[in-house]
């Protein structure tokens, strides 16, 4: 279980996080959704120590993110930004492989290789091992990406709108993918932009408006037309298909 | 190994060879004490060069920048300068070479921590903000240490200027032992970190949630940097685009994005081209000084050429 308690969080004078407080399940995926600049980037960077807690306590698994070493919660959680800018020009099975450093720094193992090569196939991305990422789209960079935090092979999976570049096959992929890594025991947090793909694919649900939780709960309780037209300050219809919620955002 | 390192080795062995025995003539003892310092000036200054541009372009993620263009070595300067005035000019000529040194290189690293740690340190995405700083930084330093010694002392003036050219011929052999074990440590120390150089090249996000002590390397790669700039300095003066030009021939040769193997073929391409550079401006063009000149002068096209392609990272 991710313990969020009391976290607020300011940048210069503005606070845009707003003493939240908030328990994310182990052993499901959990979706973060809400409008633009709601925090949910921000609350995620906090919970996978991007950036240094200003106020509260946030756990992992009953390990505390700023007392315990930064090389074991490297094991407990990986987490992936929303943007990512490296400084050296790598390939894509490169990339991959430096997934596998908090378990080898640097000394990788024959189990690291196999892990590396699984993550790949997860991924679709075996045929673009040897291309330079600067040579990929954005979906297949953003796929390298995923594959490198898949690789980490950590209890928890922290990942911020990773369907971002992404065309519908493989997000819908994606998505599957990380159910199936829910079945294998692992824990999801994902940013997810369409709210749908947070219906369909996601046990829970935790909708951030304006810096506060505004709503959390399984799929069916969060995307009702109330609920998130509120979020969103827009009319929304939401209909139902196959039991899942579908809302007719773009209606 | 890797089989231009050994060929890039094999040839610095020569370049050392030639340029310590072509045309001895008969006072030939005299000749070599002369010239074996001068080739381990260059060495270390070529290594440092090479180990501190490296680092430094890891640390910001680009391959533009250098911690000459950041103002690491006006910064350097005006340490020199500040002790200058502090002392006096006789004060300064009093001090052991090794302690104006070790004070120098003390002050440097602070100075240096305290301007560029936090602009590192947040992991800046801001390639124009961080060139600016420098720019502004490197003036600043340069107009502050030409103010102090202007007021001190007429003599003073002379003696920064002096510091403030760089000349690859007017190495000091006093300083070699100690700026060598400061080169060679912290070049070890380098070499040492090259997978968790790695690592940090990936950008703050990413080496964090691999677990990387981020902040720390960050400082203690910046300690590195400051220490290797001001052994440079030291022994040759400034010299802003050398770097340049060395991790551009190093990323071009490795092809390879680990520091285990940019590092020593950076180190080799800066001795290389400081040994050959010096061996045919010395005995084939009989130009003493004009080696930095030229360096600086390939290195400045490069950089533009860099800027042009917008190579920026
Ligand atoms: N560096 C910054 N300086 C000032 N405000 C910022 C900065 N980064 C983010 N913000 C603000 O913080 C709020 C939350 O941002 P973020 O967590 O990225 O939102 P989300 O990911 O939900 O879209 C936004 O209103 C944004 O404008
Ligand atoms: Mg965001």
């Amino acid at each position: 279980m991710i313990c969020v308690e009391g976290v607020s969080h300011s940048i210069g004078k503005t606070e845009i996080l707003h003493d939240i407080s908030v328990e994310i399940p182990k052993g499901k995926v959990t979706a973060l959704v809400g409008p633009n600049g709601a925090g949910k980037s921000t609350l995620l960077s906090l919970i996978g120590r991007l950036m240094p807690l200003q106020s509260g306590r946030i756990s992992v698994d009953g390990a505390d993110t700023v007392q315990t070493p930064s090389r074991d919660l490297a094991r407990l959680m990986a987490i992936l930004s929303q943007t990512n800018t490296l400084g050296s020009r790598l390939r894509v099975r490169e990339l991959v492989a430096f997934g596998r450093w908090p378990h080898h720094q640097g000394r990788p193992t024959a189990e690291d290789v196999q892990q590396v090569n699984d993550a790949l196939v997860a991924l679709d991305l075996i045929a673009l091992g040897d291309r330079f990422l600067e040579a990929l789209s954005g979906g297949q960079r953003q796929r390298a990406f995923i594959a490198m935090a898949l690789a980490q092979g950590a209890d928890w999976l922290l990942l911020d709108e990773p369907l971002a570049a992404l065309d519908m096959a493989f997000a819908r992929r994606i998505m599957a993918q990380l159910v199936t890594l829910r079945a294998a025991g692992r824990s999801v947090v994902v940013v997810v932009h369409d709210i749908n793909h947070a219906a369909v694919w996601a046990d829970h649900i935790v909708a951030m408006k304006a810096g506060r939780i505004a709503a959390e709960g399984p799929p069916q309780a969060v995307c009702t037309s109330k609920v998130l037209g509120d979020i969103y300050g827009m009319d929304l219809r939401v209909t139902e298909i196959d039991g899942k919620p579908l809302v007719l955002h773009h209606l | 190994m890797d089989r231009r390192l050994t060929a890039l080795t094999g040839a610095l062995v020569v370049a050392c060879a030639a340029y310590l025995f072509w045309g001895l003539g008969p006072r030939w003892q005299f000749i070599l004490g002369l010239r074996a310092p001068k080739l381990a000036g260059m060495l270390l200054v070529g290594a440092a060069i090479a180990v501190a541009t490296m680092v430094f372009q890891t640390l910001c993620r680009n391959r533009v920048l250098t911690p000459q263009i950041m103002g690491f070595d006006a910064l350097y300067i005006l340490m020199q300068t500040a002790l200058v005035a502090g002392l006096g000019v006789g004060g300064y000529a009093g001090l052991s070479l090794s302690a104006k040194f070790g004070i120098e290189v003390v002050f440097m690293t602070l100075a240096a921590l305290m301007l560029f740690g936090t602009l590192l340190g947040r992991g800046t995405q801001d390639i124009a903000r961080l060139v600016l700083t420098g720019v502004i930084f490197g003036v600043m330093f340069r107009s502050f240490s030409g103010f102090l010694a202007r007021i001190i002392d007429p003599n003073a003036f002379a003696v920064v200027q002096a510091a403030s050219f760089a000349s690859f011929t007017a190495i000091e052999p006093a300083l070699l032992p100690v700026t060598g074990a400061l080169c060679i440590g912290t070049i070890g120390v380098a070499l040492w970190m090259a997978p968790r150089l790695d690592v940090l090249a990936l950008g703050q996000p990413i080496a964090v949630s691999l677990g990387l002590a981020h902040d720390r390397l960050v400082i203690v790669a910046l300690i590195m940097v400051a220490v290797l700039v001001s052994v440079a300095t030291a022994l040759v003066g400034p010299i802003a685009f050398f770097g340049l030009l060395v991790s551009g021939l190093a990323h071009e040769l490795t092809g390879s994005a680990r520091h285990a193997r940019l590092l020593p073929m950076a180190i080799l391409v800066g001795c290389l081209m400081l040994v050959i550079g010096q061996t045919l401006f010395e005995r084939f063009l009989g130009l003493q000084s004009t080696l930095s000149v030229v360096i600086e002068f390939a290195g400045g096209v490069f950089f533009l050429w860099l800027l042009l392609k917008g190579r920026m990272r």
